[in-house]
């Protein structure tokens, strides 16, 4: 009968495919499969949707009721763009609220802007350098070229924190602290060998003869990496673009360190974390603030899922 | 010494074939001092950055084109340069063009740190030598035990619930029809784009305690809808770690989805038909056949997660501060740190948090590559 052990259903047989999907599934089980992930998605969410509601409710609402009574009061709900107003320092005049003395500085606009002016290089550089490096190690002449790729995944084990007090050290004394350069570096360096690695693994597996057929007609590595390595390989460029991005973009500790304390280098998570500390209980403004942090990830997130999807499944071990 | 006729060799090490040309003094002279002008006009640019009382659009634009196309520039003239070489040397040191920044980079950022800590961490915040006070510390202090013990919490409940939780969620979904497995697969995967720190307010907003009838966090108003009395569950302890650690089920279950939602979708249905012509129901073939079958995965997801949990210092930093009870390592090198200003303290810890990962890493790596040699069967 059925309960025998593993081995007996564990048979490998030649040419298995993926299995697809089988549709007979039971009514019952299937309407409780359904209606089980139903109210997980639902749990996943409501939080996340509670930030939203809250940040476009006046102050009043918000702490006067429960975002969800929105949903069950329409009539009663009022909704209002003044905490984005407040909160991006944009178009103040037009705020209904009455404004305390220090809500008008907040100026999130200015975040934004350093947010973005950190990540957009911090994606590039070391996209780039990985994938010259990559290129190196699969298709060069590279002396001790195993024992080199070895230390750079061993990196991989490395937690970050380790470097800050030593660079920070040295970035004081050359006058990199508190720069955007500085901080381009540093993510650079955290972020270079989950990227070797994926690139590697990547370009490593491109045909042989479109290298050979090149190098015959007299072209250098220079011409074959910008005409053919690098056009081909855009789908792991894409993968570790989006990771690298939601990474930098998210982080507090490399901006925290190295960027220091005024605020107006200061990038988002560090002023939201800073507002978390001055607003404490003021969740119109504080939602507005974390949904202006969150946008822009969750739009890259939600328009290049696949890409990011398939970074993952190529091994993170970076945290 | 010239060459002999071209011959071609099978292995990577052959290409591309040399010619035995001379130097071409005229370029290599050009993009030499290209090079130099080069640089020299990314210090300037680096000083008018720094000196921060440009436009704002103008530092904004500067810095972006500055930091997309400056390394590609260096590097285009690097290979110039090198193109300019006599052929002998080229093949030597182009390589290094290629590899070279990436490795130094590495090694400064994150190979040389490893050592400097260490060394760091015999000295306290004043320079001076301390040989293994600052480890004393880490292994013996208030702080760091409780840092230890709330670790472990977060490791076995967050990790753990962390895999089952995307496992289940997974296989389930599995069952459903595409265009649902697609959108749950989404919704649960959509907080891994949100900062910590964003969901830190997002979960504090949702722990909210306020005296009173009328609360507005999500889990004290249903406490009040049913009578009952609303708790500051970020204050009570021993149980705010675990509300913390909620949090981190909330972020790492989809990653521990995805992956496995396509681990189960390899399983072979030729295996899942034998199971079920043996007369196996649903949940033995799952845990007799499929588990098995993506064994070398739930490794693998399991000690990615468990590293990640190790060094988690956001979450904690912005929902308590690592206050009442909750602090966790990370947070403590990070206090000691930055709030303490005590480098040597924070340099050891920072090398303790080292110690704790690698042995996850080192059953990590021995998984994949022993998965890896089964792949072929």
């Amino acid at each position: 009968m059925g309960t025998s052990g593993p081995s007996k259903f564990t048979i490998q047989q030649k040419g298995v495919k993926a299995r697809k999907k089988s549709p007979e599934y039971r009514l019952l089980g299937s309407v409780l499969i359904y209606t089980v992930l139903v109210v997980l998605a639902l749990l996943w969410t409501l939080p996340t949707l509670g930030l939203l509601i809250t940040s476009i409710r006046p102050p009043d609402d918000v702490n006067g009721s429960g975002w969800w009574t929105v949903l069950f009061n329409p009539e009663k709900v009022r909704l209002t763009l003044d905490n984005y107003r407040i909160v991006l320092g944009l178009g103040l005049d037009q705020v209904k609220m009455n404004l305390d003395r220090n809500e008008g500085d907040i100026q999130l606009l200015k975040s934004v802007m350093n947010t973005i002016i950190m990540t957009i290089p911090s994606t590039v550089i070391p996209i780039f350098l990985a994938a010259i490096a990559a290129y190196a190690f699969a298709w060069m002449r590279l002396p001790a070229s195993q024992f080199l790729f070895t230390v750079v995944v061993a990196l991989l084990v490395v937690p970050f924190q380790i470097a800050l007090i030593p660079v920070l050290k040295d970035y004081n004394v050359l006058g990199l602290n508190g720069t955007f350069l500085g901080v381009w570096l540093a993510n650079t360096g955290f972020g270079l060998s989950l990227a070797t690695y994926l690139l590697y693994n990547y370009i490593s597996t491109l045909p042989r003869d479109i290298f050979e057929s090149a190098f015959i007609d007299g072209a250098s590595h220079f011409t074959v990496f910008n005409k053919i390595v690098f056009p081909l390989s855009l789908p792991a460029l894409a993968s570790f673009a989006i990771f690298q991005f939601l990474w930098v973009w998210n982080g507090v500790l490399v901006p925290l360190v190295f960027m220091g304390e005024k605020q107006e280098y200061m990038v988002l998570p560090q002023r939201i974390l800073q507002m978390l500390g001055t607003y404490q209980t003021q969740w119109n403004l504080l939602t507005a603030g974390a949904f202006i942090s969150m946008l822009i990830p969750l739009v890259v997130f939600l328009g290049f899922q696949r890409y990011f999807v398939r970074g993952m499944m190529a091994g993170s071990v970076k945290g | 010494m010239h060459q002999t006729p071209k011959k071609r060799k099978a292995t990577k090490q052959a290409f591309p074939q040399s010619k035995g040309e001379p130097a071409n003094l005229k370029n290599l002279l050009l993009y030499g001092v290209l090079m130099v002008l080069a640089l020299e006009f990314f210090r300037r640019i680096f000083v008018f950055l720094k000196a921060g009382d440009a436009p704002e659009w103008a530092i904004f634009l500067t810095s972006i084109l500055w930091g997309v196309l400056g390394i590609w520039v260096l590097f285009y003239l690097a290979n110039m340069i090198t193109e300019s070489l006599q052929e002998r040397w080229r093949g030597l040191v182009v390589p290094w063009i290629f590899a070279g920044p990436a490795l130094l980079i590495l090694a400064y950022y994150l190979l040389i740190p490893t050592f400097r800590t260490l060394y760091l961490s015999f000295f306290d915040g004043s320079g001076s030598f301390v040989g293994v006070d600052n480890y004393l510390y880490a292994f013996t202090s208030g702080p760091m035990l409780e840092s230890y013990k709330n670790n472990l919490i977060w490791l076995v409940v967050g990790s753990g619930l962390s895999v089952v939780a995307g496992l289940v969620i997974a296989t389930l979904a599995d069952r459903t029809h595409p265009w649902f497995e697609v959108t749950i697969k989404s919704l649960i995967f959509l907080p891994m784009a949100i900062s910590m720190i964003g969901s830190a307010v997002i979960w504090r907003f949702v722990y909210h305690f306020q005296p009173g009838e009328t609360q507005i966090g999500l889990l004290n108003a249903l406490l009040t809808s049913v009578g009952e009395v609303p708790q500051p569950w970020l204050i009570l302890q021993p149980w705010n770690t675990l509300f913390l650690v909620v949090i981190l089920i909330w972020m790492q279950a989809g990653y521990a989805m995805v992956i496995f939602s396509a681990a189960i979708k390899g399983v072979p249905s030729e295996l899942l038909e034998a199971a079920r012509i043996d007369g196996a129901n649903e949940i033995q073939s799952f845990f007799q056949v499929t588990i098995p079958y993506i064994r070398g995965t739930i490794i693998a997801v399991t000690t990615t997660i468990i590293i990640f949990t190790l060094k988690i210092f956001d979450i904690v930093l912005g929902m308590t501060g690592g206050n009442f009870g909750t602090q966790v390592i990370a947070n403590e090198q990070y206090r000691q740190m930055f709030e303490a200003g005590d480098f040597g303290k924070g340099s050891a810890i920072a090398i303790v948090l080292l110690l704790t990962v690698l042995p996850v890493v080192y059953y990590n790596v021995r998984e994949f590559r022993s998965s890896h040699q089964k792949a072929g069967f």
